[in-house]
């Protein structure tokens, strides 16, 4: 971050560290879609359990951001950019503590299959998240160098995920329709590909507030 | 709502002997709108502010160059009325100038120069400004005390009021609430807030939030010239110009 000038060092430090903390909520929700994703194709209820479990962390150190930014507002009164960044830095968080519940509903369902034979092999569902994975990655990296190419970029690959998610679902449906046992099964992986393509559009959201907040202008990446 | 210019300055150039204050400032002022002047110290805010009244003409060694006008009257023509120029645009100054009179006599003074004598229609203007003023309630019962025995803020509200006793078009503020304390500050602005009704208002502040809060358009000077004139939202939320960016976020210098 370009940040630092003599003037104001105490604010610059404050920013610089608003940024570290959402880069480490960043990674928790990284990691999150990553043992998510890993437990259902491995159908490893205790990895699932994990990421359950670890849901809290990543909502305390969103109210942890959330509080930090709304004490710069008060103390610091931004504006122009020192705004647009911590305007930028509440919906980003947001954006990020919805991956992780996203992450968090995707470890239920593998619970919820753990003990039954998948109806298909997983290898769209993998794609997906690896996609998406890799968006998350790349916002978060366009965030933290200022790189609204990158950014853009990274939005780009969401139609990609809306495309394997159409197949998934086309594939799932025929499935269920020949088979009405893998309803269930069926629905709940269905679930699964719906929610990693919302975490893709939090990632393009995430990758709209970088353009905003390097160039104050308001652009539709999701198109 | 149309915006109508109210000021137009075109190739304002403004020199004190061999300084030149002002460089190449081009900008229109909107009727009824409030536009706060902003830069650092020495950029030329009240130099520029006094451009508007030709307060300028009373310090030796002044040329200007260029052309204002207001209400598409060319203010520097040489048939120019200058007492009606300064009673048409005019000024509220740092710190709050009460005259050593009652404040009654204060808000009276302005209109009694202009002629006005019947004590009716002076105490409906003395009300009428102090209403608008915000001062009235706090000062109905002691009209005829000592003007400088008001606070700082209540003074700088009472020459405001003789300000619009005069019935002015154009407001020049110079730092109005430099001296106030935070409420006397709010009540001065939300006062201003008012005014935009009624009058056109420029007003120079150090205070970033202040101009941010009062104004419709902000402009920002730098060593004489104006680097970013816009809207108060846009530059205050992305200014085009990143030495605007840079001074009001604090890291000029
Ligand atoms: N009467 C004067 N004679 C000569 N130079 C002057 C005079 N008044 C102002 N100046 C010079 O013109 C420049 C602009 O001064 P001005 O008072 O307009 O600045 P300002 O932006 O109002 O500053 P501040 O924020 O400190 O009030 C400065 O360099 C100042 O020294
Ligand atoms: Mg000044």
């Amino acid at each position: 971050m370009t940040i630092m000038s003599s003037t104001r060092q105490t604010y610059d430090k404050a920013l610089e560290d608003l940024q570290r903390e959402i880069l480490r909520l960043g990674s928790l929700v990284e990691a999150a879609i990553d043992e998510a994703v890993h437990s259902l194709a491995k159908q490893d209820a205790k990895l699932a359990q994990r990421v359950i479990d670890g849901d809290e962390a990543i909502d305390n150190l969103k109210r942890e951001i959330e509080d930090k930014c709304m004490i710069l507002i008060a103390t610091q009164q931004p504006i122009a950019k020192d705004l647009r960044r911590i305007g930028t830095a509440f919906g980003i968080i947001t954006d990020l503590e919805r991956m992780g519940d996203h992450a968090t509903d995707i470890a239920k369902i593998t619970l919820r299959l753990a003990n039954e034979p998948l109806i298909k092999p997983l290898i769209d569902i993998p794609r997906m998240a690896k996609l998406a994975q890799n968006m998350v990655r790349s916002v978060l990296d366009s965030y933290v160098n200022a790189d609204i190419e990158l950014a853009q970029k990274a939005c780009s690959k969401d139609d990609e995920i809306d495309h394997l998610y159409r197949q998934v679902f086309d594939e799932l449906l025929e499935i269920m329709q020949r088979d009405p046992r893998t309803v269930v099964q069926g629905t709940h992986l269905l679930l699964v590909a719906r929610y990693l393509e919302r975490i893709a559009d939090h990632a393009t959201n995430i990758g709209e507030g970088v353009l905003y907040l390097e160039t104050g202008e308001r652009k539709d990446l999701n198109l | 709502m149309q915006e109508n210019k109210k000021i137009a300055v075109e190739n304002l150039n403004l020199y004190y002997g061999e300084h030149q204050a002002l460089i190449d400032i081009n900008v229109d002022l909107k009727e009824q709108k409030i536009t706060a002047l902003i830069g650092p110290s020495g950029c030329g805010k009240s130099t520029f502010l006094r451009v508007l009244n030709r307060m300028n003409d009373l310090i030796d060694g002044v040329r200007i160059a260029g052309k204002v006008t207001v209400d598409g009257e060319d203010i520097y023509d040489n048939n120019m009325d200058v007492v009606s120029l300064r009673k048409k645009v005019g000024m509220v100054f740092q710190r709050p100038n009460p005259f050593p009179m009652s404040i009654y006599d204060n808000i009276a003074y302005g209109p009694r120069i202009h002629g006005i004598k019947k004590k009716q229609v002076l105490d409906e203007l003395v009300e009428r400004s102090l209403q608008q003023s915000a001062l009235w309630d706090e000062v109905k019962d002691r009209l005829n005390k000592p003007a400088l025995g008001l606070s700082g803020g209540q003074q700088q509200r009472l020459c405001i009021a003789r300000l619009l006793a005069v019935e002015p078009d154009v407001l020049l503020m110079d730092e109005p609430t430099s001296a106030l304390d935070p409420i006397s500050t709010l009540k001065v602005e939300e006062l201003i807030h008012e005014l935009k009704n009624t009058y056109t208002i420029v007003i120079v502040t150090h205070n970033m939030q202040q101009a941010a809060r009062v104004s419709d358009y902000t402009a920002y000077f730098l060593t004489g010239e104006l680097v970013e004139f816009d809207h108060t939202e846009q530059i205050f939320t992305r200014p085009r110009d990143q030495r605007t960016e840079d001074y009001i976020t604090g890291r000029f210098g």
